[in-house]
């Protein structure tokens, strides 16, 4: 019987979160401290024709200027430190550091940059028109072994799409499984439409601002990352340091949401001008400039041709996807999201195309669901205007085409590890009460009329050959270390409590190591992905078993028989038919130092990574060791599965809606920690409503300039955009390849409320589908007035 | 950019202090906007001659211009903000009188960051949208990002490193923030805190709606708004 898995528990860093003692990036200071301030490009697409300094000559205070001459050469498409040819709005192109923010702002200003303009491009469907301009001077596609390419489509190409309809010339992947046209043929309906998704700012509350400096030769970074081991490779690289030569401190941070997973380019400006000014440089990064380098999700145009039977199961589906890349090397959306439709919808036979092109807008990373929630947006509403022409329920056409544990994922059709969906569904639908809220779906209250919808996502929720790394002292305290990040689900110490659970520590004795690599951090896996609660667990639950080997061990030494007489139990190793001949947990921690070797971490496993190496090296003849990789067996990608049951009134007068209630249900195999679970099932959703009918970007075609900046424009939801209450659910069946049984969930959770909500406004307007998020004000009134709207089917930088 | 190097811009402020120099020891009397000298300011004085467009300079927050035609107009054509002078004011911060040297177009988020050390206090835009940097001046909720310094002069100022008891204990606001989980990646957390907080010294009693809407002006980007608004309500039942 677990102790501390699926129970609530304090966690250890959140007394400093409500205190305001918690210390983010730019919380640090250091004696002689200089500030930082960046010039960014105001223009999509420039060249640096010249840098004028002459102004700074008389101004007091300016310590130092970097430019991207004096960093090392990115090879293109890689994101710039700094640059000459800055590629969008708002790209750092060289940064000054002075006795304070006031004065580096000011030789900022004093600067006079002369930039050529070039052409540029901010819709990726423009760009590949025959004679379409392109993002880089080398093209606007990066082909793999090529690099940045010139692809256009033909005439032909957009002649043959049809009115309003996705054209779809040579894509740049392409991959597919099943007889697709046999299913098409085999339909009972055939639905082909054309989609777009904006692209939305992520808007961390902590903007990417880092303090750095250089002692003894070793670089000190204070970041904001929602990674902490992971990171240390990234960064030491773009510092051209070692790893062992950089000490890495994130122990807060403000919110990432996947902008923030790994090192960043502009992490390292602080610690470049740390070291041509040989004095400590702290560089706050301001919400404008957050709102350009703190990258963005992905904007879809795309088109899915969907079949089937007149029952609801899917017969085939053909997607379609161009992805606004932005200028650089981006992310794998659009692939991800093929990959998601193949287990989402199970289709028997599926073809995926798409291609990703280069655009003169903020660089693109992973966003929460990086393809899978784009993925969500497009395709649940498509489902449900296939269930209102087939006549079916919407919960029961989800029903029909459920992944479970024998689908297969992507292109190959791998398999899962776990999927519940049907069971989280017939969960969801009873604590909804969803056929009593279905016979509301349209009633009317003078301009208000009721809409009821589901909405579901997925995302891969696990990896695994991690490393777990503990001390148990001779205090008798258990010491788990991580290299986990700390972005605010707490998993750090959810899956840390897994070591605890195999050692039947209580949790008062633990204390969790993290945070800061000179501490001795295990190899661990970035925090994003939902991966954490099923790959730290599995690192965790080696170390933990690693650990109750040694304790075997020493008590089979000390007091006779073989190891495996013995079992742990309140702190202690005892022997299972005798159980007074015991050692405290206290007592075998020192006999493992006097009897050293791997007992107390003078000897590793040849397996574990360098980092890990290092950080036991630290850490050594100190008490018991537990280090193992983890070598759990693993087969088949692990489904995050999440779906959200939502009633909502849309004024159809206004446009504007509210959220009555919405329900979360989670698959994420056992659970962990019940109201950490709660708090990322619904503000997940938080963020999906976002994402649905209020966030996304604007680029004005003429010049290329952002409509929408900061926080007022790109609207994250406040309170007010929420419901009064949500509710959450779980599956809690667990995974057979996890130890505890835990897959992640932080990303679906977000796409399936987008979803439902989109689902939502659609059913209360009667079935009207825009093929579109997020749906804003003036296009729910235009649909509820049957006006036309202001933007044809596949146009982006809309309203 | 070969420019860039051929200026010699070396060590200029080489064994400077962080911040401008003390008022005991210099006032800029050139300034044109420094206010008039005198011991006795009112409210205002002290800040009356800058501008809005000053004032939001002052907040370096700027990054890039993006609006009208802004690429027609180099970085260097923005006009360089004047520093003025620093003054040696008394501000009451969480009960205590702290002496500190403030620019005439500080805000208070700077002051207490960068001043008075007070770092839970956080800046998540610098220009009144998140309010992330939620202080209470006077018991009321206010933006520090958008408040000058020296506006506040006579007025008590409590952070949220100024609610925990001497002895330790947590204000039941955060208390009850750590029994429902209401901070997730904590940033936003502290001016949660202090918005919290001066709700329940206004109304102790506010229904869930109430709570809400009083705490509209503070963005959590994480959306953890059903904890924090949890936590609200359990705080009403033990204030």
């Amino acid at each position: 019987m677990a102790h501390l898995i699926g129970r609530d528990f304090t966690p250890p860093d959140l007394r400093a979160k409500v205190t305001g003692r918690a210390k983010y990036a730019e919380d640090f200071r250091a004696d002689s401290m200089l500030f930082c301030r960046l010039l960014t490009s105001p223009m999509p697409h420039a060249r640096v024709r010249s840098v004028d300094l002459s102004e700074l000559r008389n101004m007091d205070g300016v310590v130092g200027i970097l430019t991207a001459d004096e960093l090392p050469e990115v090879r293109a498409p890689g994101n710039t430190i700094l640059t000459n040819e800055p590629l969008y709005v708002g790209a750092p192109i060289l940064a000054v550091a002075a006795v304070n923010e006031t004065v580096a702002q000011n030789a900022i200003a004093a600067i006079n940059v002369n930039l050529e303009p070039l052409p540029f491009c901010v819709d990726p469907l423009e760009s590949l028109r025959p004679d379409g301009p392109n993002a880089r001077t080398d093209g606007n596609i990066v082909r793999r072994g090529e690099g940045v390419v010139e692809m256009k489509w033909t005439a032909e190409d957009f002649d043959a799409a049809g009115e309003g309809q996705m054209p779809m010339g040579e894509p740049l992947a392409e991959w597919s499984y099943g007889d697709v046209e046999a299913g098409f043929a085999n339909a009972a309906l055939v639905l082909d439409e054309s989609f777009v998704t904006a692209g939305t700012s992520h808007h961390s509350m902590e903007p990417r601002s880092a303090m750095a400096y250089w002692e003894n030769g070793k670089c000190y970074v204070y970041g904001s990352t929602q990674s902490q081991a992971y990171v240390v490779p990234g960064l030491a690289g773009l510092l051209g340091i070692e790893q062992e030569d950089l000490v890495y401190i994130s122990e807060f941070c403000g919110g990432g949401f996947g902008s923030k997973g790994g090192a960043y380019p502009v992490m390292a400006i602080p610690a470049y001008m740390a070291r041509k000014t040989g004095r400590p440089v702290l560089m706050r990064i301001s919400r404008a400039e957050e709102n350009f380098i703190g990258v963005c999700r992905p904007a879809f145009q795309g088109r899915l041709k969907i079949g089937f039977q007149s029952d609801g199961r899917v017969t085939a589906a053909d997607l379609y996807i161009v992805q606004n890349n932005g200028p650089n090397s981006g992310g794998g959306d659009y692939n991800s999201a093929g990959s998601a439709m193949s287990l989402v919808y199970t289709p028997p036979a599926m073809r995926f195309r798409g291609l990703p092109i280069l655009t003169n807008t903020p660089p693109t990373g992973a966003q929460r669901g990086p393809g899978q929630n784009q993925l969500a947006t497009a395709v649940e509403p498509i489902i449900d205007k296939a269930a209102r022409e087939l006549d079916l329920d919407l919960v029961a056409i989800r029903r029909i085409n459920a992944p479970d544990n024998s689908s297969g994922y992507g292109a190959s059709q791998g398999p899962v590890t776990s999927a519940y969906q049907r069971e989280a569904l017939d969960i969801g639908a009873e604590q909804f009460g969803w056929e009593d809220r279905r016979a509301r779906s349209g009633q009317r209250r003078g301009s208000k009329v009721t809409g009821v919808a589901v909405g579901q996502a997925f995302h891969s929720a696990g990896s695994g050959g991690f490393d777990g790394l503990l001390r148990i002292a001779p205090d008798g305290k258990l010491y788990i270390h991580t290299g986990a990040g700390n972005l605010g689900t707490y998993s750090y110490a959810s899956t840390s409590r897994v070591a605890a659970e195999v050692l039947g520590y209580d949790w008062d004795n633990v204390e969790i190591i993290r945070g800061d690599s000179s501490r001795g951090l295990p190899w661990t896996l970035g925090q994003f992905g939902s991966n954490t609660s099923f790959t730290e667990a599995r690192a965790n639950y080696a170390s933990g078993m690693d650990a109750v080997q040694k304790l075997k061990e020493i008590a089979a030494r000390d007091l006779g028989g073989s190891p495996s007489d013995y079992d742990v139990g309140n702190e202690a190793i005892f022997a299972r038919a005798y159980p007074s001949r015991r050692l405290s947990y206290a007592v075998a921690a020192q006999r493992a130092i006097e009897l050293g070797g791997r007992f107390s971490g003078e000897q590793v496993p040849d397996d574990i990574n360098q980092m890990t190496a290092r950080a036991v090296e630290g850490i050594a003849g100190t008490g018991l060791i537990g280090v193992a990789r983890d070598n759990h067996p693993r087969n088949g990608t692990v489904p995050a599965l999440a779906t959200g049951f939502i009633e909502i009134e849309l004024d159809i007068e206004t446009g504007q809606f509210e959220i009555i209630d919405y329900l979360g249900v989670a698959d994420c195999g056992t659970v962990l920690h019940p109201m950490g679970l709660a708090a990322q099932i619904k503000s997940g959703a938080v963020m999906g409503f976002g994402m649905a009918a209020l966030e996304r970007h604007i680029y004005d075609t003429h010049y290329g300039l952002p409509g929408t900046v900061g926080l007022h424009q790109t609207k994250p939801p406040t309170y007010l955009d929420v419901p009064l209450e949500m509710e959450w659910n779980a599956v809690d069946i667990a995974d057979p390849q996890n130890p505890v049984g835990s897959k992640g969930i932080g990303e679906p959770v977000m796409g399936c409320a987008a979803a439902a909500l989109l689902c939502a406004i659609s059913d209360a307007l009667d079935g009207h589908y825009f093929n579109r998020s997020p749906i804003v004000p003036d296009m729910i009134v235009n649909a509820a007035s049957g006006q036309p709207q202001s933007h044809s089917p596949l146009q982006v930088n809309t309203q | 950019m070969s420019e860039t190097n051929s200026v010699d811009i070396g060590l200029a402020g080489t064994g400077a202090s962080p911040f401008p120099p003390h008022p005991s020891e210099s006032e800029n009397p050139t300034s044109p906007n420094t206010s008039p000298g005198g011991t006795s300011f009112g409210w205002l004085e002290g800040c009356g001659s800058w501008s809005r467009r000053d004032f939001i300079k002052g907040i370096i927050a700027s990054g890039v211009a993006v609006s009208g035609v802004p690429y027609l107009a180099s970085a260097a054509s923005r006009p360089a903000l004047q520093a003025g002078g620093e003054r040696l004011i008394s501000l009451n911060v969480n009960g205590e009188t702290r002496r500190v040297s403030v620019l005439p177009n500080e805000t208070l988020a700077m002051t207490i960051r960068y001043k008075l050390g007070l770092t839970g206090t956080k800046l998540g835009c610098d220009r009144a949208e998140c309010g992330a940097c939620t202080v209470l001046i006077n018991e009321v909720t206010h933006y520090s990002c958008s408040t000058l310094t020296m506006r506040v002069r006579e007025m008590e100022i409590t952070t949220v490193e100024g609610l925990e008891s001497e002895t330790g204990e947590l204000h039941p606001v955060q208390q009850a923030f750590m029994d429902e989980l209401g901070p997730q990646c904590g940033f936003c957390t502290p001016g949660q805190v202090m918005a919290a907080v001066g709700l329940l010294t206004e109304n102790p009693d506010p229904t869930r709606e109430e709570a809400r809407q009083a705490m509209s002006g503070n963005v959590c980007r994480c959306g953890a708004y059903d904890h924090y608004l949890n936590g609200i309500m359990r705080a009403a039942r033990e204030v």
